[in-house]
């Protein structure tokens, strides 16, 4: 049997910045994860990833990572990227703020 | 203190240029980040989890009020205004922007610092005694030599590609204060039965995944031998060091594998061969830089202030008991201020806080700061009628706790808070034990602890040496934190013995009250501290404390069997 395909996002950090951005369907790289583009199809995530690396004038070290449907978008399986998606826990620093003046 | 000379402001002038045009050719999109990363990590630059980080080198943690206000600048104009302290004694800023960091590293060569050598595989920032100059067990000031090594390690063409990064601290006393143990190459400034100075130098120390305590390779190194001895040490180290696996090409690999006394004799054949090359220029050089460590002039003056205010106020006194070292200036004493207030963010300062410590230095400290590998900020020299006027002070501005030592003086890495490589958080585990312990209102009590949490297996937060020591892991997708106990940093080293199984981040600081109250149980008295009473008991007691169910299931087992 095959095994399961998690679905993916492609992330980065932005290459002026360093802050975390992803992927978006219509291939721009959002800060916001509930705009990213949720891969479920594990050859398009590859090729997906493979030309977003090439984006090098505007990011650094793009990877896949594992996501899961959520009701607002994308949510993170793992709570690496749960901090990634958020920033800090000490300071209310990074994504955290930038989600509060989107609201 | 040293001051730059003129080669040295040239030198960095250059550099800073030169990763200017980096910079510019990267963001045009002339670099790759394949290309880039080797540059921007020559200068201290890292890419974390939410932001570029630039850390900056303080040589053996010493600073100039100056330094330290610039430091504060930078802060407020590019980062966030504050900065961490790390235990390398270096400082680390959490957000800078890329095309902004040029600029910070002009700033930083206005007042004579950088961040080169911060990071790669070369030899980084050399660490020292904080309390250097300072301290009344000190056989020598160790910072001559520090800045010597580090002056030679700079750029050193040999040494840029080393098969993986490569550490030294030094220390000039007895006690050690600088973990020399747990180096690449720890030097430790020592005198020989005729009385004349020189090093003991150890080496293969380190922590992370592989800890290892240092050997010593040369009892007494005559002082004049320095430079070329420890070129011979890692020129062996560079030939022979594994570049194979990234995991085995520390110099404790090296010579745990082909052992202490093959590894003595490769250095002692190299070194016969580039003894000769070193003409003696090195030595005049040592002199020049050992005549701008020239002790402050002390002043001769009552200590009835002191007195008085250690009688009259118990928050003064409890401070005092706590904070201060003994000096080796009649009427003196050395100032740990703590960076660990309780619920805070070990080593971090506010801006404020910086330019508040770099005044109390200039006014009252001969202009003197010390950063610590235990994260807290030093005022080396200090006469004692100005204590009360700088525990005012320090009170105002959030930096009176009268904890060094003590469980909440925790060292933490930065963790998964900020850290790409970590595996969980460090940093708000130290806020909830040091919290605990405060509402509890034990940690006087309990006496010297000292508790060191990493966020990974690097053990950047030295917590295989820690009394008690915290190891937070990933455990399939959930942190997860081990706990050590019995580790020492000290001329006594030791590693800590993992206890069993890991603990979850809601359960650690149940786990660690638990260790600590079996402490109060066990001990002798108040003066038999944690590491002792461990070193008598072994970690038994321990272990029953903090996996009760473990010994309710032996115990019925055995009654099954009865």
């Amino acid at each position: 049997m095959p095994r399961t395909f998690t679905p993916k996002v492609v992330t980065a950090n932005a290459l002026l910045e360093g802050d975390v951005v992803y992927l978006t369907e219509d291939d721009r790289w959002t800060r916001n994860l509930s705009e990213a583009e949720l891969i479920t199809d594990e050859a398009i995530a590859e090729v997906r990833l493979l030309d977003a690396a090439r984006r090098q004038s505007e990011i650094v070290g793009a990877y896949l990572v594992d996501m899961v449907a959520g009701a607002n978008g994308p949510e993170p399986t793992h709570f690496r990227e749960d901090f990634r998606r958020t920033g800090p826990s000490n300071y209310f620093h990074g994504k955290q703020v930038d989600d509060l003046s989107r609201i | 203190m040293y001051r730059y000379n003129d080669f040295d402001t040239a030198f960095l002038a250059e550099r800073n240029a030169q990763f200017r045009a980096q910079v510019a050719r990267r963001i045009d999109g002339s670099l790759t980040e394949d290309e880039f990363r080797p540059l921007r990590l020559m200068n201290g630059l890292y890419l974390q989890l939410h932001a570029y980080m630039l850390r900056v080198a303080i040589p053996y943690g010493t600073l100039r009020s100056a330094q330290m206000r610039q430091l504060a600048m930078i802060a407020d104009k590019w980062d966030k205004g504050y900065g961490h302290f790390t235990t390398r004694q270096n400082i680390q800023y959490n957000w800078p922007k890329l095309p902004e960091v040029p600029d910070i590293l002009d700033a930083l060569a206005e007042v004579d610092l950088h961040a080169i050598q911060t990071s790669g595989n070369t030899i980084r920032n050399v660490t020292a005694d904080h309390f250097a100059g300072a301290a009344a067990d000190e056989i020598a000031d160790p910072r001559p030599v520090a800045e010597l090594l580090r002056q030679w390690s700079t750029d050193h063409p040999e040494f840029q590609f080393l098969p993986r990064k490569f550490k030294f601290a030094v220390t000039g006393s007895p006690n050690d204060r600088a973990v020399t143990r747990a180096h690449d190459i720890g030097v430790r400034m020592i005198r020989n039965a005729a009385g004349e100075p020189g090093y003991e130098v150890l080496v293969g120390g380190g922590l992370g995944r592989t800890p290892m305590i240092g050997k010593v390779i040369r009892d007494f190194l005559p002082k004049e031998d320095l430079l070329p001895y420890m070129e011979a040490i890692v020129s062996v180290y560079n030939t022979l060091g594994r570049r194979d696996n990234k995991y085995k090409a520390r110099i404790k690999i090296t010579v745990h594998e082909n052992g202490i006394d093959t590894m003595r004799e490769k250095v002692e054949a190299r070194f016969a061969e580039i003894r000769p090359l070193f003409t003696g220029v090195d030595q005049e050089m040592l002199a020049e830089i050992e005549a701008q460590f020239a002790p402050p002039a002390f002043r001769n003056a009552p200590v009835s202030a002191y007195d008085e205010a250690r009688q009259s106020d118990p928050v003064f006194r409890a401070w005092a008991d706590t904070n201060l070292a003994p000096h080796r200036a009649e009427g003196y004493a050395i100032v740990t201020v703590s960076l660990k207030k309780h619920g805070q963010t070990p080593g971090d300062a506010t801006s404020d806080q910086m330019r508040l410590l770099a005044d109390l230095a200039e006014r009252y400290g001969h202009d003197e700061l010390r950063i610590s590998h235990e994260q807290n900020v030093i005022l080396p020299h200090v006469h004692r009628s100005d204590l009360p006027a700088i525990h005012a002070a320090l009170k105002a501005a959030d930096l009176a706790t009268a904890n060094v030592g003590l469980i909440s003086d925790i060292i933490a890495c930065p963790g998964m808070d900020y850290c790409a490589l970590a595996t969980a958080r460090s940093i708000p585990v130290a806020q909830e034990i040091a919290q605990r312990f405060e509402d509890l209102k034990l940690e006087h009590d309990i006496g010297p602890l000292k508790l060191k949490i990493s966020g990974c297996i690097n053990a950047c937060g030295h917590h295989h040496v820690g009394h008690i020591g915290i190891l937070g892991l990933d455990r399939a997708g959930v942190e997860n934190y081990q706990i050590t106990l019995g580790g020492d940093g000290t001329e006594e080293a030791a590693l800590g013995d993992r206890t069993g199984p890991g603990f979850a981040y809601d359960e650690i600081t149940d786990a660690i009250e638990r260790i600590v109250r079996a402490y109060l149980a066990l001990r002798e008295d108040a003066d038999e501290t944690f590491l002792m009473a461990y070193r008598r008991v072994g970690a038994d007691p321990f272990k029953a404390a903090l996996y009760p169910e473990d010994k309710a299931a032996k115990k019925e087992k055995a009654e099954a069997h009865a």
